[in-house]
């Protein structure tokens, strides 16, 4: 086994476990997800207990991850350091949120939702990441 | 089980799995960021098997429970493609999205992050009140 081979492996043990984890807590549905965002509405406040859950535990294991000198499979922790507030945060995180509201999937469920063929889903996800490359490509350094 | 506590256990899950992934591979869990950069061809082989566990993810609850997870979508097809596009682009302007933001920034404390979350919770309850006229 080489070095390279087993942070791969963590990558793909994790990434199993974070979509199994979504398939558990019903994020994995759009109409779920518009239900937790229909606020004033027939609002379903179950996923508070998802990103609830998830945050418990991150807090937890960020103590620990404070106390390592590095990560165990890599030399150091690339951990974002920008604090500053700009518009891209606020616009792009602005237009995420209309589009996680009108098809009621964020990256995460539309990629983990795949396997169950919905052509709905699989057109999402082309969609989303033609937008990405579209941001990266194109947008990238022109809004600021 | 009751949606409440299956939901808190599919968060717990979520938070372990990229809580591991920092641990481990000195990495952020955020898909926006996993999925961007494995599409511009960047450290493909670490980013391609994270998706890939996506994928392997509902298969093993179908194991696990011996039936699929719900997904229920409702929009039409125009609109299941803006909307696409709005989370890919918005995504990776913003840096982040549910997870790198709404769990490990949230984790960490960022102030980037909880501006990032503060503004897409509003900007989708916004989106969905109008879309369903729920005021």
């Amino acid at each position: 086994m080489t070095t390279s081979f087993r942070p791969v492996l963590a990558a793909l043990g994790c990434g199993t476990l974070f979509g199994f984890g979504l398939s558990l807590s019903g994020m994995l549905d759009p109409a779920r997800v518009q239900g937790f965002l229909d606020l004033f509405g027939a609002w379903d406040p179950s996923l508070i207990f998802v990103l609830g859950g998830a945050v418990l535990v991150a807090i937890a294991g960020m103590v620990l991850v404070r106390r390592m000198a590095h990560p165990v499979l890599a030399d150091q922790f690339q951990i974002p350091t920008n604090r500053r507030i700009d518009r891209p945060l606020v616009l792009g995180s602005a237009l995420f949120g209309i589009g996680w509201g009108l098809g009621g999937f964020c990256p995460g469920p539309a990629i983990s939702a795949l396997p169950l063929g919905f052509g709905a889903g699989l057109l999402f996800v082309v969609a989303m990441v033609a937008g990405m490359v579209v941001h990266d490509r194109i947008l990238a350094g022109r809004v600021s | 089980m009751s949606q409440y506590l299956t939901s808190f256990a599919g968060g717990l899950l979520i938070g372990l799995s990229a809580i591991l992934y920092l641990i481990l591979t000195g990495r952020i869990a955020g898909i926006s960021g996993i999925v961007g950069r494995l599409a511009e061809g960047a450290n493909a082989a670490l980013n391609g098997a994270f998706v890939i566990g996506l994928l392997l993810g509902p298969l093993v609850y179908h194991l696990a429970f011996g039936a699929w997870p719900a997904v229920t979508i409702s929009a039409s097809l125009p609109v299941i493609i803006l909307a696409g596009l709005l989370v890919g682009i918005g995504s990776r302007m913003g840096s982040g999205c549910t997870s790198g933001h709404g769990v490990l920034g949230l984790a960490r404390f960022s102030p980037r992050s909880m501006v990032a979350v503060a503004t897409f919770l509003i900007t989708g309850i916004v989106t969905v009140t109008l879309m369903r006229g729920s005021l």
